[in-house]
């Protein structure tokens, strides 16, 4: 059938509307994975130092029930973890990291304040909690839960959970079973906050496997998720409400929280205003949950209220952030995005301006700022990494590396979609033979430009290692006011990126000591005002995945010479103003009596 | 058929199953797919036809794209939308769009935009009610269209062949079906493998090709191809449709005196 002129002029205008559109996917599928730096302009390179400061910690992985032969690299994925407190009150930053196969030691990593770190934990009694029959270690969390000024750590495993007492910084002293916890939890996060703000620190656990398995000695292989999106049959969540004394009482049903997701990150702040600390959950196999605190008394699920639990995904990562500097903390929760099989992509929600004061309202807006694409992400902490003022964005990533041309995600990707009765007995999964999923990624170090812009500045400052990273936790390890991070390899070594920022840009730390409130001061809400600017932070007690930054909290100001005035919120509720306070320095903050 | 019956069924299909489960990316999302395919639709049919098209199939093409496509982006679902629709004045063959449009823009996406988007490829819930409720409507639908033979073929073909990728694999049965029993499948089965544009006439011809898609999906597979049945129609289907051509222009072949009146149908819809 011939054409006609017209016909064969439309016909040529579809063509390269056709082709046109096709072009358009190829261009804007290639800015869609975002702007990556070619030079380094940005006032900050980041070297691993690992090594020269005396560390050479290398994580072991779990080994559990040989059911899961065929899928345990997956299964056994988990474990890297690392928590920052100033264990001994020298004044420099320590830090503990976790091991993960029976037997295996952990590492407390005392700072010696001469540039080197010194392995304690074994002399100070927190090395040994991986033995035969109690579980692995997954990760940990500091806070001092008895307000005597040091503090004390708090284990969280695939097992018995495990809480050390700081005998004033000379060693430390297991009172799980005074305490009271439970006899085995599967849980790969914990989080110290001060839910009804009576002073003292409690403890909030929630589980990730459920809490009648033992991976290491399995009844059945009936234990996977019902679904990779919609999972209810995960650990439960357990609220520990410190009584004083040592003691402390469950009381999650009582206040609310009754969720059996599959969590793996959480972190609390006060994300509604109200002046006590909310918990937002990320959960792996479904959506994330928002409990907002009402007073102390009970928590409300409000996640699909406030904007963040419309879609299902895979959440691993529970940060906060105030990366515009105007007073409204975010929430980073990162998923998986794998090119050509699942973008999830990774979720940046940002409240609505005027929300605050009842349920937050959130958008999601890491695809507009960059920050969504980051392949199979874990833990991300915000830090403003070249004191330009603004906080910038480290992102770890990579699930199992293994064999380097040869990929499991086929196989992942048949299981994931099967139905419940398919997807929930481990015997149904394809077996991994040695083949890797998402392993060997780059990282991210997303520099917010403070425009509402994030650019991916990791290969030219120095971050290019392709470890199975898992937790993430930002400290000033030398006091020279400069951001260090460490990060956590699963089955790898741990690495510090040692920072070095461009002479002339200014900064302050600031470093809280609770009265009234908890000694920890955590959920302290700092708010630091310089140059037309504002930013917010909060002493958190264990954020991103299975990670705990330094409770000290920095903050750039860029060329600025001079802070207009601080504002403090202790957790007991009082604020304290801090005039014109000196800057590029360490402040030591009291609260009043 | 009452041509309101499919977008109808696949409307409540989205709805129901975004309430229940959430399963949308965002409405703004879904809503540009439908109104890009739409508009397209009407752009086109109007410039090229000279008259309104109807936009029932259009709005069936813009809610397939909106429901199967997950992307963070809003310009995924516009762009895989109006390259679903432009298709269908682009390639065709004796005045029948060679693609199902959607089938087209999907796969298109997949492979020209991988790290910006992926298809739809979990459960909707733990439960197995709303693939029982969607394979009942679905299987309504296509029973009254004359097409169910087009889906039961290619589910028997699936399970058949799953047997034989299971034992070259070495992976479970179950393990290997597992795709089946999501929705992704049920869109595909109901909505895509039984497009009577870009299917053959023939009964007979249909399950032979749908049989071919089965197992052009499964050599995919046995490729670790994720999103292979896409693949497998975009591949199978028009070589297909053109060799059904063919043999129906062939002189003295009665069939093509009915494949006059087929266009001319064909030109009311």
């Amino acid at each position: 059938m011939s054409l006609g002129p017209r016909a064969r002029a439309l016909w040529v205008v579809w063509f390269v509307v056709l082709v046109g559109s096709l072009y358009a996917m190829v261009r804007l599928n290639r800015a869609a994975t975002g702007t990556v730096a070619t030079n380094n302009r940005f006032g900050f390179t980041l070297v691993e130092s690992a090594k020269q400061l005396g560390v050479d910690f290398v994580h072991q992985g779990p080994t559990f029930d040989r059911k899961l032969d065929h899928i345990m690299p997956q299964v056994a994925a988990m474990g890297a973890a690392v928590a920052v407190a100033d264990f001994d009150r020298d004044g420099w930053p320590d830090f503990y990291v976790t091991n993960s196969a029976d037997g295996s030691l952990n590492r407390l990593y005392r700072n010696q304040g001469d540039g080197t770190f010194k392995d304690v934990a074994g002399d100070l009694g927190v090395a040994d909690v991986n033995r035969a029959g109690t579980g692995v270690s997954m990760g940990a969390v500091w806070g001092d839960y008895d307000n005597d000024g040091f503090e004390d750590l708090f284990v969280y495993k695939y097992g018995r959970p495990e809480l050390f007492h700081n005998d004033a910084g000379r060693g430390f002293t297991a009172v799980s079973e005074k305490a009271g916890l439970p006899a085995w939890v599967n849980a790969n996060t914990a989080v110290w906050l001060d839910y009804d703000r009576d002073g003292k620190l409690d403890l909030f656990l929630p589980g990730y496997w459920s809490e009648d398995i033992d991976l290491s000695r399995l009844q059945t292989t009936k234990i996977m998720p019902e679904s990779f999106e919609y999972a209810e049959n995960g650990g439960r969540k357990y609220l520990f409400h410190n009584l004083g004394g040592g003691a402390f009482e469950e009381v999650s049903q009582k206040l609310g929280i009754s969720s059996r997701r599959w969590t793996l990150a959480a972190a609390a702040a006060d994300l509604s205003g109200s002046g006590f600390p909310d918990l937002f959950l990320a959960n792996d196999y479904g959506v994330p949950q928002l409990y907002l605190n009402k007073d102390g008394k009970q928590f409300v699920e409000s996640g699909r209220d406030s904007g963040v639990a419309r879609t299902p995904k895979s959440g691993m990562n529970a940060s906060f952030g105030d990366v515009f500097n105007d007073g409204r903390l975010s929430i980073y929760k990162t998923n998986i995005s794998e090119p050509g099989v699942l973008v999830q992509a990774n979720d940046l929600w940002v409240p609505k301006k005027g929300s605050a004061g009842g349920t937050p309202q959130y958008d999601d807006l890491a695809s507009s700022l960059g920050v969504d694409l980051g392949g199979w992400s874990w833990g991300a902490q915000f830090g403003d990494l070249n004191n330009d003022g603004t906080l910038d964005l480290y992102l770890t990533n990579g699930y199992v590396s293994a064999g380097e041309r040869s990929s499991y995600w086929y196989d992942f990707a048949v299981i994931a979609v099967g139905h419940s009765a398919i997807i929930g007995d481990a015997a149904n999964w394809p077996p991994m033979k040695g083949r890797s999923l998402s392993g060997y990624q780059r990282k991210r170090v997303w520099l917010n430009d403070g425009l509402g812009r994030f650019t991916d500045v990791a290969q030219v400052v120095g971050v290019t290692d392709t470890y199975d990273g898992r937790a993430v936790a930002l400290a000033d390890l030398s006091n020279r006011g400069v951001l260090d991070v460490i990060a956590a390899n699963q089955r790898g070594p741990l690495l510090i990126y040692r920072n070095t920022v461009q002479p002339g840009r200014h900064w302050i730390e600031l470093a809280l000591d609770g009265s009234s409130g908890n000694r920890s001061a955590i959920g302290a809400r700092v708010e630091v005002q310089w140059n037309g600017r504002t930013q917010v932070q909060e002493v958190s007690g264990g954020n991103g995945f299975s990670s705990q930054n330094d409770r000290r909290l920095h903050y750039g100001l860029g060329s600025a010479t001079k802070i207009d005035r601080i504002v403090i919120r202790w957790p007991s509720g009082r604020t304290q103003t801090i005039e014109n306070p000196a800057i590029d320095r360490i402040l030591a903050v009291k609260e009043p009596a | 058929m009452n041509r309101y019956y499919p977008p109808l069924l696949i409307t409540g299909i989205l709805i129901s199953a975004h309430l229940s489960f959430g399963i949308l990316e965002g409405y703004s999302r879904t809503g540009t797919a439908i109104l890009v395919a739409i508009l397209a639709e009407l752009v086109m049919g109007r410039l090229t036809y000279g008259r309104w098209p109807h936009p029932a199939s259009a709005y069936i093409t813009g809610i397939s794209v909106g429901i199967l496509v997950r992307s963070p982006f809003l310009w995924a679902y516009a762009l895989c939308a109006l390259v679903s629709i432009a298709t269908k004045y682009v390639f065709r063959y004796r005045d029948r769009h060679v693609w199902n449009p959607s089938n087209f823009g999907v796969s298109a996406l997949l492979l020209l935009a991988p790290a910006s988007a992926s298809v739809l490829s979990i459960q909707w819930g733990n439960v197995i009610w709303p693939m029982v409720i969607i394979w009942i409507l679905g299987a309504v639908i296509v029973w009254r269209a004359g097409r169910a033979h087009i889906s039961a073929t290619y589910v028997a073909s699936f399970l058949l062949l799953s047997l034989v990728s299971s034992t070259v694999t070495g992976n479970t049965w179950l393990a290997t079906v597992a795709p089946i029993t999501g929705p992704m499948y049920q869109l595909f089965i109901f909505f895509m493998v039984t497009d009577p544009k870009t299917t053959v006439r023939s009964k007979t011809g249909q399950c032979v090709v749908v049989f071919f898609v089965a197992l052009v999906e499964m050599i995919l597979r046995l490729n670790e191809i994720v999103y292979a049945p896409f693949y497998a129609l975009f591949l199978v289907g028009p070589p297909a449709l053109l060799i059904d051509e063919w043999l129906r222009s062939k002189p003295g072949d009665v069939r093509s005196v009915r494949l006059q009146a087929d266009l001319r149908l064909s030109e009311q819809d």
